[in-house]
């Protein structure tokens, strides 16, 4: 259970931008490409340079170790990387029935990266992030390159974490049905500012 | 000794081989000529010019010039490792984390080897002090430079893994360990190698003058010997010290991949 406050954050052009999300809170970002949506979510991981601070739970960003911050506040890139050869080595401890959620086999632990597909990589990326148990989570498309089936499931585990552990999600997504189906709100970033989208 | 002396015709017959190597480059048109012809007068005028310097300085063992003329060949040799980073770093680390690097392990390495090996009497005696300074920033230099360009090159290229793996919760150090482990190798494997195939493959450059200069052979082998092991060890722990701080510096102190702190290449090069 945990919450999350952006307290007049503002990186480059953007912000400042104040947003409140309680714990199970799942927030639907949207905007034009260009509008700043994954600098947002950086700054508020604390890759990039900003002002303002982020709050997990009352405690702030700048006060705790950068390392321990984004092991709780993760975020989710649109591009997954991979840099040992197998799958198995990029996880610490995983639940098998994770896998099976997003239809995966146990050997998958055993696959070359190489040889995996971009949406294989997209869906065992979200779950290395999920295996280290963040609370709050930043998502960045995280179902661009998937097939309906597969980003159907997705959603689902994503939903099902959130609800389990009490995590705050803030969901980048272009598609706005989707937006509809797993966020409780919706906000639209255009200009450097977030405006709340009517639904 | 039967030291043959060489004259200036001696050395007119070597400029005359380059210049003909130059007109050879034109009439293939490898566009070499150029750089080869003043490469080739470069060498002429600064081994003249250091010559009479290392003359004036060999007759007057005074602990304030040697200071000085090592100094000198720091801050050439920091130049060099600046010059050829393609990314470096940008204000005064582009220049200060090399020299920096180069100075505490050069100059370390040189302090030991004079006063407990060497031992000459005064411990700064320039014709002991300054070729072994020389060797040892030389050789530095080639470690350094190399590790430093390879860090932030692939530092450039995996920006994305780096960040990646800080946003799973990984420490700085972590993120860009293997990096910088690869870096350093890079850095110091000529050196090794060159200790692998000394007097195999080719006779090292330093003994080859000593022989050629009349000195015994034997003695010639023991002075190259020391001199290899030293300028080993300060490659060695100057490429480490740089790559580590330069690792480092990659970061800011909340841990974010900092590569706008590092120079864009110039276009084209």
């Amino acid at each position: 259970m945990s919450q999350l406050r952006l307290a007049s954050l503002a990186v480059h052009n953007l912000g400042p931008i104040d947003l409140e999300l309680a714990a199970h809170d799942c927030v639907a970002l949207s905007g034009r490409s260009g509008s700043g949506k994954s600098l947002l979510l950086r700054a508020i991981a604390d890759l990039e340079p900003h002002t303002g601070e982020v709050f997990l739970d009352g405690v702030a960003c700048a006060s705790v170790a950068p390392w321990q911050w984004r092991s709780q506040v993760c975020l989710l890139p649109a591009e997954s990387q991979w840099w040992y050869p197998s799958v198995g080595e990029h996880f610490r401890q995983l639940d098998a029935g994770w896998l099976e959620q997003l239809g995966f086999e146990a050997e998958v632990l055993d696959w070359e990266v190489s040889r995996c597909s971009t949406g294989e990589r997209q869906r065992l990326a979200l779950l290395r992030l999920l295996s280290r148990r963040p609370l709050a989570l930043l998502l960045d498309e995280p179902t661009a390159n998937l097939d309906p089936e597969s980003a159907a499931r997705v959603e689902a585990l994503i939903e099902s974490y959130r609800r389990a552990e009490g995590a705050p999600v803030i969901w980048v997504s272009h598609d706005r049905a989707q937006g509809q189906r797993v966020a409780t709100r919706h906000y639209v970033l255009s200009t450097g500012q977030l405006r709340e989208a009517s639904s | 000794m039967n030291l043959i002396t060489l004259t200036p015709l001696d050395l007119a017959v070597a400029a005359v081989l380059v210049v003909t190597l130059a007109a050879t480059s034109y009439r293939l048109r490898l566009g070499v000529e150029r750089d080869l012809i003043i490469a080739t007068a470069r060498t002429f005028i600064q081994l003249l010019l250091i010559g009479m310097v290392l003359k004036v300085l060999f007759e007057n063992t005074n602990l304030l010039w040697v200071s000085l003329m090592a100094a000198v060949m720091l801050a050439a040799a920091g130049r060099e490792v600046m010059v050829r980073q393609q990314r470096r770093f940008l204000g005064w680390w582009g220049y200060g984390l090399g020299t920096m690097s180069m100075f505490i392990s050069s100059f370390t390495v040189t302090l030991l080897v004079l006063f407990t090996i060497i031992g000459a009497e005064p411990w700064y005696t320039p014709q002991y002090a300054i070729p072994l300074l020389g060797m040892m920033l030389g050789n530095t230099m080639n470690g350094v430079a190399l590790g430093l360009d390879r860090l932030t090159q692939s530092a450039w290229q995996q920006r994305a893994v780096i960040e990646s793996r800080l946003m799973l919760g990984d420490d700085s150090n972590t993120a860009i360990g293997e990096i910088a482990r690869e870096a350093t190798r890079i850095g110091m494997i000529p050196i090794i190698n060159a200790m692998a195939a000394a007097g195999i493959v080719s006779l090292p450059g330093m003994m080859t003058g000593q022989i050629l200069a009349g000195a015994p052979p034997l003695e010639a082998v023991k002075y190259q010997i020391l001199i290899m092991c030293t300028i080993t060890i300060g490659t060695g722990f100057a490429t480490i010290a740089a790559v580590r701080i330069g690792a480092r510096h990659l970061f800011d102190e909340r841990q974010r991949l900092r590569l706008d702190r590092l120079r864009k290449p110039a276009p084209g090069a």
